[in-house]
């Protein structure tokens, strides 16, 4: 418990430290917002009003400081290009963002893991190079381009997959909210066919992403299965004549994957920053593709909402992590 | 290939090696290039696009910069291998230009954060204290960032160039080698041969250079190659949105960002081969990057 | 019955209904698809109100389904059967006649008794009264419009009774009538904004950017800006023939390619939002995908230098850049040949028309020998352009910068995005720039007004002045007689182009790409779709 507290409390300075980055890095956005409000035809003296108005003719201190009164509020500050209060848009549209990079760990994860212990139990054999070419090979293309050739083959050409119009078929409305996710809602609502729906459009987006990590996982994977599996406790449950099932499965696995939960907190960062180019490709409504229409706008209270949203939501993962190690390896527990 | 100077720390774990394996720092290499044959391979294709960095202006059969010197939007052909694009520009010569720029971007950024960051994770590691305290707080806020959105911020507050990538490339970059070499100075700041050098009447400053920053290069190094693959990919994201180097100068990303709306409309090439030449050399640098890990610290063999 | 059978039974009865449900869902979906119009656009509405601080052009069409306004215009068929609006001939919306007054200085509306908001409130007077006064009182935008027409004060805005009001002009303005058409001149239910107003926002500004107080043709049924737009025809609309798609899903996607991908696949109706290589292929492949083009009136490509400083405030470098442009590798390889080239006119107008091409053509003696003459060595400087308009702009750039460079100006080129461009503009310090302007009402003089007048408005990019050019301007506004009125034209062109601050390169195409089976198109000055008047036929053979 008091491991967990500490690690908490580890992680203050941090969140305070990330909300002054992300407040100089807006301010630094070039760009005059109060010209671009004023409208067409702003005069000079139009834009300086809109310009009193936001507020941005202040010292940096003084701005910092509202920031960070107005954020202990709970008030991410107001999108001046649709004059959405920020707070509200990104909760919005966090989920649709969610659900893309959860499914995309899911599909990762259950590609990677396997095809990782395949490559160790076979080591420097051609399933272990045809691993290690194909996962580098999915790492090695920008991710715009993956999906927009995803897109191309897939949908335009072989018309399998489903049109990359965004979260749901127009025709169909989305189910009602419970978490966000429609997959999960329509599921809570009983919906087979909305599910079918929504998981689809799911297809490409999730497929562009998860290619892109399925690297570092596999190769984590088979690296700390190929040391486990080098170990001694392993032999001896082989020598006791256990199957090579059990012996994967109950001793080896659950040892090794380990060190993959930690790759897990970089495959996330990865996919997080990543989901910003998919969003744009696929028309997927989340924060991202929000925050890149504010970023050319130099519209900057989102894109502060943004980063914020994204650093913390990291920081909070890791957190998570670094408590699921304490919890599953005992010697973390016991050591400190 | 990597740089190992001769400190006498990595020359007592050469002559430990030599010792304990019978073979030489040569025959241990052969050895492992023997063991994975794309890591041969990737040393071939790295030392090509080096290459055609360096000579690429020359041998390219057009003026990356000109347009009209065909028909637009022509298939492969005779007189234009890899087709023209938009502006009747030909794609073999700027896909063969674009290698230098691409691979400035990517050693500038990745030469700096190594450099800059090696520097302040040693003095981190060795000398402690607030230094340390400070130095690691700035590191764990800069990684709590996911990198893209870092260096999309960077780019987007600094304003489109070459040199602005190559500085978000090389910010993002950063907590890593800091953090590493902060581990392996720190590991080693109390062992024996400091002690020896320190008696020896070594300043700081010595110690430091000569000694413990070459043994922490070794892990580092790995890292080097992945990290040039993944500056280009970064500043074909940034392309991609509208952050990219700006026009008209030949790089892979933007050439790839550019050529995806022609994919639809059926004109392939335009985005294909800069695709294909970006996606080899990242696939090179990774494929680097796995041998070089091999060969230097066998024990974290991937 | 055994326990099998039974089981088997229970599971039939329990799938029925979801078999039943599956199939009415499905034909709904059917009969959905029939009534339903999807448009798919780069981006759309910010806001649903047109008078709000930042409104983009997307909103601008919610304004015009959403919403009415006093008259609107007719429609007029071109030779090539291709509907556009009639700007000559103002036609009843919400007001079913108008009579001007004796002396010309006023107008009285007579509206209709029956029309209701969408929430069944009665349009009354009072409601025109309170949204014209909107219109002035919100700032921005929408007053520097109704300022373009005369309309400044809402003194000039009278309730006569229950279904009349009165307009005063405070001059003569030919263009005070037109101006009563325009979207920014729509009109809100009172009423239902004065609910949601408050002290500080008597306008109900906060409350109308995501709900509407309207009584036009179409509701708006849900909007979730940067994602997608729902409108559902309003069955009580009375200010005209009621449209025939019930639905309209306006839906966001920002890749071109997609949007290809999708048109051509069915899977949209409808988009404006193309490069165009797309159009001009389309165009080339008749029977798959419709397209209707038309020039955007009263709008130019141009490349503007700044006259306020060197090297371009001499009219030597500027002609010599003129003659060094490559127009038609541009027209070419940017536009795909979408619009009206705007080289190898005349710079001695023999008509009034406008845009009409300039004299200048590609002439690269010509233009090194002035270059001469002008005394300016080599120059090196920075050529600046949008992002939003980076489809045509960056090629054009490219094309403009190779160009230069062959009579010794050397250019940079600077990629700007959205915010940074808008306070560059207000700025004026860009020295050589690409950009594109177009004003909704279709008069040459009132695009001078705004270009090349010296009261420097923000879209007088150049900063040009010349008193020769305002006192023309100035006469041409106010003209009583057409020969005087085109004879001020014409010298004001001839002016324009010997000055040669701007170099208009391309009247851009209205380009509009859609189903085969969509007809009723119509193009309008603001350049955003009517679906009022669009129909949508039986489905065609789909992929």
């Amino acid at each position: 418990m008091l491991l967990i507290a500490k690690r908490l409390a580890g992680a203050l300075p941090n969140l305070f430290g990330i909300v002054l980055i992300t407040f100089l890095l807006t301010r630094a956005l070039p760009g005059d917002p109060a010209a671009f409000f004023a409208g067409g035809a702003g005069s000079q003296e139009a834009v300086e009003q809109v310009r009193e108005k936001l507020g941005l003719n202040r010292s940096l201190p003084e701005q910092f400081w509202i920031y960070v009164k107005d954020l202990a509020r709970g008030d991410l500050g107001q999108a001046l290009s649709t004059g959405q209060p920020v707070g509200a848009e990104i909760l919005s549209r966090l989920p649709a963002s969610l659900e893309l990079v959860l499914a995309s760990l899911l599909f990762s994860v259950s590609i990677a893991i396997p095809l990782g212990i395949a490559a160790a139990r076979r080591p420097n054999s051609w399933i272990d190079h045809a691993c290690r070419l194909v996962t580098t090979a999915g790492v090695s293309l920008p991710t715009f381009f993956t999906g927009l050739l995803l897109a191309y083959v897939f949908y335009f050409v072989l018309g399998w997959a489903p049109s990359p119009i965004g979260r749901l078929d127009p025709y169909l409305s989305p189910p009602a909210t419970v978490t966000g996710l429609y997959t999960l809602d329509a599921l809570i609502a009983g919906d087979v066919k909305l599910f079918f729906a929504a998981l689809r459009q799911m297809v490409l987006p999730v497929l562009t992403l998860g290619i892109f990590v399925l690297a570092p996982l596999a190769r984590m994977t088979r690296a700390s299965m190929l040391s486990v599996l080098s170990a001694d406790f392993i032999r001896t449950a082989r020598a006791s004549g256990l199957s090579t099932t059990s012996v994967l499965v109950r001793y080896a696995l659950r040892n090794a994957l380990l060190p993959v939960v930690t790759t897990l907190g970089m495959v996330f960062s990865f996919l997080l920053g990543m989901s910003v180019i998919v969003e744009k490709v696929f028309a997927w409504p989340g924060v991202g593709s929000f925050a890149l229409e504010a970023l050319v706008a130099s519209d900057y209270a989102p894109v502060q909402g943004f980063v914020l949203t994204m650093a913390v939501l990291y920081t909070l993962l890791n957190l998570a992590i670094d408590l699921l190690y304490v919890v599953i390896d005992p010697r973390v527990r016991l050591g400190s | 290939m990597p740089n190992l100077l001769p400190a006498r720390a990595t020359q007592q774990r050469l002559a430990i090696k030599k010792v304990a394996s019978g073979k030489s720092f040569w025959g241990h290499a052969r050895y492992v290039l023997s063991d994975n044959p794309f890591t041969l391979v990737a040393a071939g294709l790295f030392t090509l696009f080096v290459l055609m960095a360096v000579i690429g202006p020359w041998i390219a059969p057009y003026d990356p910069l000109a347009t009209n010197v065909g028909p637009t939007l022509q298939p492969p052909s005779a007189s234009h291998w890899f087709g023209t694009d938009s502006l009747g520009r030909d794609i073999l010569s700027r896909v063969v230009v674009a290698t230098r720029i691409d691979f400035v971007i990517a050693l500038s950024a990745v030469l700096a954060s190594f450099v800059i960051g090696g520097l302040i994770g040693a003095c981190a590691g060795y000398f402690g204290g607030w230094l340390d305290r400070i130095v690691i707080r700035l590191t764990d806020m800069v990684m709590s960032f996911p990198l893209f959105v870092l260096a999309m911020g960077i780019v987007a507050a600094l304003g489109n160039s070459v040199f602005n990538i190559i500085i978000a490339t090389a910010v993002v970059n950063l907590p890593f080698y800091i953090r590493v070499a902060r581990t392996e100075v720190n590991v080693r700041r109390e062992a024996g041969f400091v002690e020896a050098a320190r008696l020896a009447g070594n300043g700081d400053a010595r110690i430091l250079l000569l000694h413990l920053i070459p043994n922490a290069m070794p892990p580092m190094m790995v890292q080097v190659s992945l990290n040039m693959g993944w500056a280009i990919l970064n500043a074909a994201g940034l392309s991609f949105i509208g952050l990219g180097v700006s026009p008209p100068a030949a790089e892979w990303g933007i050439m790839v960002a550019e050529g995806a709306t022609y994919i639809i409309s059926g004109e392939w090439w335009v985005a294909l081969f800069p695709g294909a030449v970006l996606m080899l050399a990242v696939f090179t640098f990774n494929l680097l990057g796995d041998g070089l890990r091999d060969l230097i610290d066998p024990r974290r063999r991937t | 019955m055994t326990s099998l059978k039974r089981r088997s039974l229970l599971k039939a009865a329990s799938l029925t209904p979801v078999a039943a449900s599956a199939l009415a869902v499905g034909e709904a979906a059917a009969q959905d698809r029939k009534d339903t119009l999807i448009m798919a656009n780069e981006f759309g509405p910010n806001m649903l109100d047109i008078h709000g601080l930042g409104a983009n052009r997307p909103s601008y069409g919610v304004a015009w389904n959403v919403y009415d306004r006093l008259m609107t215009y007719g429609r007029k068929k071109l030779p090539d059967g291709s509907m556009m609006y009639d700007y000559s001939k103002l036609e009843p919306e919400l007001a079913e006649r108008w009579k001007m007054d004796a002396d010309g200085m006023g107008v009285t509306f007579y509206l209709r008794k029956n029309a209701k908001f969408h929430d069944g409130t009665p349009v009354t007077a009072a409601d025109v009264k309170w949204s014209l006064d909107r219109a002035l009182g919100m700032g921005g935008f929408p007053t520097f419009q109704m300022k373009a027409g005369s309309l400044e004060d809402p003194s000039q805005f009278k309730v006569v009774d229950d279904h009349t009001v009165h307009v005063k002009f405070v001059r003569k303005d030919k263009l005070s009538m037109p101006d009563l058409g325009v979207p920014v001149a729509s009109i809100y239910n009172s009423q239902l904004a004065k609910k949601h107003a408050t002290e500080k926002d008597p306008w109900a500004a906060e409350w109308l950017k995501n709900n509407t107080a309207g009584g036009g043709a179409y509701k708006v049924a849900s909007f979730k800006p940067g994602q997608e737009l729902v409108l559902e025809r309003y069955d009580d609309w009375k200010s005209g023939p009621l449209p025939k798609i019930k639905r309209i899903i306006q839906r966001d996607i920002p890749s071109a390619g997609n949007r290809r991908a999708l048109l051509l696949r069915g899977d949209i109706d409808m988009t404006y939002s193309l490069p165009p290589k797309d159009f001009a292929d389309f165009a080339g492949d008749k029977g798959k995908i419709k397209v209707t083009s038309l020039p955007v009136e009263n709008a130019l490509f141009y490349l503007g230098m700044n006259t306020t400083k060197p090297p371009f405030n001499n009219v030597k470098v500027r002609q010599a850049v003129a003659y060094a442009l490559p127009y038609d590798k541009i027209f070419d390889s940017a536009f795909y040949g979408r619009g009206i080239k705007q080289s190898g006119g005349t710079n001695d107008p023999k008509t009034p028309a406008w845009p009409q091409p300039h004299g200048y053509k590609t002439d690269l003696a010509r233009a090194k020998q002035l270059m001469a003459e002008s005394g300016i060595g080599p120059i090196e400087t920075v050529l600046s352009y949008d992002l939003g308009s980076a489809t045509v702009g960056e090629p054009t750039a490219i094309l403009v910068q190779e160009a230069l460079a062959q009579i010794g100006i050397k250019l940079t080129l600077n990629k700007v995005p959205g915010a940074t461009w808008r306070a560059a503009l207000l700025k004026k310090d860009m020295p050589i720039i690409l950009n594109r302007f177009g004003g909704w009402l279709n008069y040459p003089e009132y695009f001078f007004f705004w270009c090349y007048h010296s009261q420097d408005a923000v879209f007088n990019t150049m900063s040009y002045k010349n008193p020769t050019l305002d006192k023309l301007i100035t006469n041409a506004r106010f003209a009583e007689s057409k020969p005087l009125y085109d004879g001020m034209v014409k010298d004001m062109i001839k002016l324009a182009y010997e000055e040669v601050p701007r170099i208009p390169l391309v009247q851009p195409m209205m380009d509009v790409a859609m189903q085969p089976n969509i007809t009723g198109y119509t193009y309008w000055f603001h350049l955003e779709p009517d679906y009022r008047q669009l129909v949508k036929g039986a489905n065609p053979a789909a992929a």
